[in-house]
């Protein structure tokens, strides 16, 4: 019953699924998509963390650090756009947003 | 032994939570779930002994960013109940693209055990240090450009969420200090040299 390196990769592998699916899935709903994009990135930070663990090296645990800050910068300006658009067309909804005909 | 009902109860915990995010219908209960899978996450982090990283995801994690999901989700007045209309209509491409991204998960997982890479030792054992004192030890020193870096990224994040959200409404009466202070006597006060008994109509 020695938990591995490969249950740990099995549980982040797992929380990356199901974040991609939560993005496809969620098409019209722009809060749970950025949801999933959080789970992503909270999957990338346990796979860090344990190969950080498993290989002693304390890298790992900085670089998890880094993409925690940079998923919570993500986080804040995302949620801004999200309110301003609200505000500029009273809805949230991602088929809608095509106010640059990209 | 513990360690290891531990570690299968958080990750069970950990990976319901998160699809939850994904299926439920009301975005509110949807970053509650969010909050449950970022503490069985701190949870198996503690089990790795990053006590440290799994401290600072609860308090930037939960403390910030879900509590910045929850004020989004209840400011915005949105039929969200209309906005999960097409969960099923995509759910079979979604399933096919998160199929084939586990296989490849898998398939790259299972080469790279099969050839030995990645030692199966159990986790660091005590040492003279502790966990947060090893990162800082590092971070200040080897990292600190990273470090900066990292400052540097959420002033702009900051800066950047503040000018999105600011808006100007016309015809508010605002706080003027400069006009305030730049005010004289002559500007406010008019001296009248009333004569007695006949007032200043």
């Amino acid at each position: 019953m020695e938990i591995g390196l490969a249950h740990y990769l099995w549980v982040a592998a797992a929380l990356f699924t199901i974040g991609v699916f939560g993005i496809f899935v969620n098409r019209k709903n722009v809060i749970i998509i950025l949801m999933s994009i959080e789970l992503v990135l909270l999957s990338v930070n346990i796979n860090l963390v344990a190969f950080s663990a498993f290989l002693h090296n304390i890298a790992g645990q900085v670089f998890a650090m880094i993409v925690l800050t940079v998923a919570a910068a993500e986080a804040a300006v995302g949620l801004a756009i999200l309110v301003t658009y609200f505000r500029n067309r009273g809805g949230i909804a991602v088929e809608d947003i095509n106010l640059m005909k990209g | 032994m513990l360690a290891a009902i531990a570690f299968y109860v958080l990750a069970a915990t950990a990976i319901g939570s998160a699809f939850a995010v994904i299926s439920v219908r009301n975005p509110v209960h949807s970053v509650l779930f969010l909050i449950l899978t970022f503490f069985t996450s701190a949870g198996l982090f503690v089990l790795l002994g990053a006590e440290f990283l799994a401290m600072l995801l609860v308090v930037v994690y939960v403390g910030a960013v879900a509590v910045l999901f929850l004020f989004v989700v209840m400011m915005l007045d949105v039929d969200f109940v209309e906005l999960r209309q097409g969960f099923l209509n995509y759910a079979p491409l979604g399933f096919i693209v998160a199929a084939v991204l586990l296989g490849e998960l898998i398939l790259v997982g299972s080469a790279a055990s099969s050839a030995g890479g990645a030692p199966i030792a159990p986790t660091p054992g005590p040492s003279s240090v502790t966990n947060a004192q090893a990162i800082g030890r590092v971070l200040y020193t080897d990292y600190l450009l990273l470090f900066q870096l990292s400052g540097l990224i959420l002033f702009v994040a900051m800066i950047g969420a503040i000018v999105l959200t600011l808006r100007h409404r016309p015809g508010v009466r605002r706080q003027d200090v400069g006009a305030q202070v730049g005010r004289r006597r002559t500007q406010s006060v008019e001296l009248k040299d009333v004569r007695p008994g006949q007032g200043i109509g």
